[in-house]
């Protein structure tokens, strides 16, 4: 319909990570050429999607859930509360597992499983940087219309 | 019914004290973006805009430390002054698109803006939409604030 262009270009020759990304992966800009960074991005972004996607079924956010009330708990202990059989529980463990959101640990004929966060952190390390672009965007944003409307 | 689903989501809200057409025209006009685009005080260097939908837009900003980002998009959904919904990237990484829904309703003293910027990491997100998932950010908080109740592990 309209194409518009602000005057003021500058060419774009830097390879960007998102915006005020964290600071680790900030610091890993400095030190590490383009390739690195894309493997680097393209793991990160793989790990998101497997970090979703196990968290999708209910089951397994359940499981997560009581984890996190009863670290360690056994996968016979976890079965016993959820509307799951046995093997369906060690199917989701191993979901879990390949996200990296549990460790499983066996002690003699027990299996304990643990929460693993990492994966979750990372999910909220994204967020985090959208909500520092956009909480920053929008106070400037608030300033520009009140003052100048 | 809606599952209960952890995806990746954020929403702000902002009242401003102007218009909605303003607030809207802020969003999609590249001089009015030159203005505010950018977490900092850092400059915003271009902007431009094709709004239609399909249509794209790219900005240019820098940080305070000196970073420059540029990010782009496509206009998914066109409705002034109420709704505008875009496809989102970075340059740097274009395939890895989010969604930013603009949100603007008249209230007593201008509007009340609303944010929502949501993860597209795959597919099977993208059809999580479809099936009415919530935004549970506060789900995943908390099961991210549980690792503090996380005892140690014995070793092996």
């Amino acid at each position: 319909m309209y194409a518009r262009q602000a005057p003021r270009g500058g060419s774009i020759t830097k390879f960007n990570l998102p915006a005020v990304a964290c600071n680790a992966r900030s610091a890993a800009v400095d030190m590490g050429a383009e390739w690195g960074i894309l493997h680097h991005m393209a793991k990160y972004q793989a790990r998101l999607s497997r970090t979703f996607g196990a968290l999708a079924d209910p089951t397994r956010r359940a499981i997560l859930a009581r984890l996190r009330q009863e670290p360690g708990a056994s996968v016979t202990q976890l079965a016993r509360d959820l509307p799951v059989k046995l093997p369906g529980v060690m199917k989701h463990l191993d979901v879990l597992a390949a996200a990296g959101l549990i460790e499983r640990v066996k002690a003699g004929r027990v299996v304990a499983v643990h929460l693993a966060p990492g994966p979750l952190r990372e999910a909220i390390s994204w967020l985090q940087h959208y909500e520092r672009f956009w909480s920053g965007s929008l106070d400037k944003l608030t300033r520009y219309l009140e003052e100048d409307v | 019914m809606s599952t209960p689903g952890i995806e990746p989501c954020l929403t702000l809200v902002r009242r401003i004290k102007a218009p909605p057409q303003t607030v809207f025209a802020a969003f999609v006009e590249p001089a009015h973006i030159l203005k505010w685009w950018g977490p900092d005080a850092g400059p915003t260097l271009l902007a431009e805009t094709d709004v239609r939908v399909g249509g794209r837009f790219r900005v240019v900003f820098e940080t305070l430390d000196g970073e420059r980002h540029e990010n782009g998009g496509e206009y998914l959904e066109i409705d002034p002054p109420a709704r505008l919904v875009m496809a989102w990237w970075w340059a740097s990484t274009p395939e890895r698109r989010s969604r930013v829904t603009v949100s603007i309703r008249p209230i007593s003293s201008g509007s009340e803006l609303t944010i929502r910027h949501e993860m597209f990491f795959d597919e099977a997100a993208r059809d999580s939409h479809l099936w009415g998932w919530n935004c549970t950010l506060d789900k995943l908080e908390r099961l991210v604030a549980g690792r503090n109740a996380i005892q140690p592990r014995p070793t092996t």
